[in-house]
């Protein structure tokens, strides 16, 4: 009695369907029409005409530059933190039962669950209130606080799939903890790590939120792009970092999406 | 060389199996050595800056003087209820439930979609359609959206086209929702909230839909349920649980949300816009924590509800 009718999708949902996902990718694709345009005082659609000219100004803006560079660093600092602690938590966490464990798992999701301008107003108090000048270093705190949370879900996924009779094996050949984690461990959680510390990358490096109340005076690309909205020096220029921004983000969420594909490669998750 | 420094490694090699076979026999040292960072930086760093906040709003603010009088008191709690910033509180749980609602029906169709019909390759562009746009730069999107609703953006010019421009103005010399272009009204920061929380919504109800078996949807219909009748009684009860705790991600993150309102809005002010103006131009630490304090509690209440639908088993 099984009808084939029910296997395809009826008319309405197929349209609504993809009615949402163009809703979704027609915004991204606007983006690159607008960086080529030349018009230069308006958000003018259709574009009058089209140029390149814009990518050559926009690469010769040192402003542009010093943005990029220190999103980066600041990226790169605390994607670093955030994967050391986050695999020490779900280490901790993946298997052992212990009390109060569940308060530490609410811990580590606390600051993505908190609304960002709260984060950030708290961390921001506290620094004034220890006299903690703001510089490079408070907006790396600030990002790797939430970036824990991104690497602690990709990794403890991992070791609840890993099996932990492979572990056991190792110590019974005579390999001590250190060897273990970094011959048996290490290999076994190694992409999940690289998703979950590209997926961080990706957070940090588009983060404004929390960074408005953390940075002084330096200029992450995100808090470069919030000054051009509030107050528009150039237009043109701001288009093409649009752009890019949005290609380089591209990177990261494919990268991830590929390593954490398909868990089969983890030894031992048959068991 | 190597016979000076053999000895010398061995003694590392023993003193390292020496400590990890001391973690071995007792767990509990190895599960505080693990632990220990992350809580330090979590609990004390975070959690520390969370109650100095929190300790910030029972303070007040002496408008006189401009300084924060350091004594306990409950007043600037009670400031939170003066019309003018009770106003702010009504507009962003109405906006914020507004664009939950939206965002659940636009999420539906894709969701449904792509967890029964979308097989193999189809599966992963789907999968990817929603996270593309979901770790897209928010400010891009945002400026993207300042380029749409613009007056000389695409939606005006696609209204011209189809001769719908009346249409527009028509909604746009409304009271509440209308302003003098799209991308300063109350339906330009409408549309922006949903765009941008629409992939935090796609993502639970399909995991929740995922696991709704095929051959029920088909046992419905085989017992006379049309289309109407299936999604109300069967399809709906069983994607409530991801619809909840989807919600949790547009509501939360609405209710946070200063930028979007900033850049595509009214001049009427939301809770994080009032956050940001107390704490910034206005120096007035105390109510701005208060402020803070309450998409925090109107969370607490809305996790409490939506863990009786179910909504922690769909996340």
């Amino acid at each position: 009695m099984r009808s084939d009718k029910h296997n395809n999708a009826p008319f309405p949902l197929k349209l609504a369907a993809t009615g949402g996902l163009l809703f979704l990718h027609l915004p991204l694709l606007l983006i690159f029409a607008y960086a080529f345009t030349t018009e230069d005082k308006s958000f003018q659609w259709p574009p009058p005409g089209f140029t390149t000219r814009w990518l050559a100004v926009t690469w010769a803006r040192p402003d542009v530059w010093q943005a990029l560079t220190l999103s980066l660093q600041v990226a790169s600092i605390a994607t670093a933190f955030a994967l050391v602690l986050g695999t020490l938590c779900a280490a901790a966490l993946s298997r052992a039962r212990f009390f109060g464990q569940e308060a530490i798992t609410l811990l580590v999701i606390l600051p993505i669950a908190l609304p960002g301008i709260v984060t950030g107003i708290a961390l921001r108090s506290a620094f004034g209130m220890m006299q903690i000048p703001f510089s490079f270093w408070t907006i790396v705190l600030g990002h790797a606080t939430f970036c824990i949370v991104v690497v602690y879900n990709n990794a403890v996924a991992r070791f609840r799939r890993m099996s932990p009779s492979l572990v056991e094996a190792s110590y019974d050949l005579g390999a001590n903890g250190f060897q273990t984690f970094r011959h048996v461990i290490l290999p076994n959680i190694g992409t999940a790590l690289l998703a979950g510390g590209m997926l961080a990358f990706a957070l940090s490096f588009d983060e404004v939120i929390v960074t408005t109340f953390t940075a002084g005076q330096q200029q992450t690309l995100p808090i470069w792009m919030l000054e051009e909205l509030i107050r528009p020096h150039e237009r043109p220029v701001t288009n093409v970092v649009a752009m890019a921004v949005v290609l380089v983000t591209l990177i990261p969420i494919l990268g991830a999406y590929y390593l954490t594909r398909d868990g089969a490669e983890t030894a031992g998750s048959g068991k | 060389m190597t016979a000076s420094l053999a000895p010398q490694s061995s003694a590392q090699d023993s003193l390292a199996s020496r400590f990890s076979a001391a973690l071995w026999r007792s767990p509990r040292l190895l599960l505080l050595l693990l632990l220990a960072p992350p809580l330090l930086w979590l609990g004390v760093v975070y959690v520390g800056s969370l109650i100095a906040l929190l300790a910030q709003s029972f303070f007040s603010f002496d408008d006189f003087t401009a300084q924060v009088t350091y004594e306990l008191t409950l007043s600037t709690y009670a400031e939170l209820f003066s019309p003018a910033n009770f106003d702010i509180i009504k507009r962003t749980v109405t906006m914020a439930a507004l664009v939950t609602i939206a965002s659940a029906i636009l999420a539906f169709p894709i969701a449904y979609y792509a967890a029964r019909y979308a097989k193999g390759r189809w599966k992963a562009f789907f999968y990817l359609g929603v996270m593309l746009p979901l770790w897209s730069s928010y400010l891009v999107k945002i400026y993207a959206w300042k380029m749409i609703l613009s007056k000389e953006g695409i939606v005006s010019w696609t209204a011209d086209k189809l001769h719908l421009s009346w249409l527009l103005d028509a909604w746009l010399s409304l009271p509440v929702v209308g302003g003098n272009s799209l991308s300063v009204s109350a339906t330009g920061t409408f549309l922006v909230f949903v765009y941008i929380w629409l992939p935090y919504m796609i993502l639970p109800i399909q995991a929740s839909l995922e696991r709704v078996p095929a051959n029920l949807i088909e046992a419905s219909y085989d017992l006379g349920g049309g289309p109407s009748k299936t999604f109300r009684h069967v399809l709906l009860p069983l994607a409530m649980p991801g619809v909840a705790a989807g919600s949790i991600f547009t509501f939360s993150l609405t209710l946070g949300d200063y930028i979007i309102p900033g850049i595509i809005g009214t001049s009427r002010l939301f809770i994080g816009q009032a956050v940001y103006t107390q704490q910034g131009t206005a120096g007035n630490i105390p109510l701005a924590a208060a402020f803070s304090v309450v998409p925090v509690v109107i969370m607490a209440f809305y996790l409490w509800g939506a863990k009786k639908q179910g909504a922690f088993d769909a996340l």
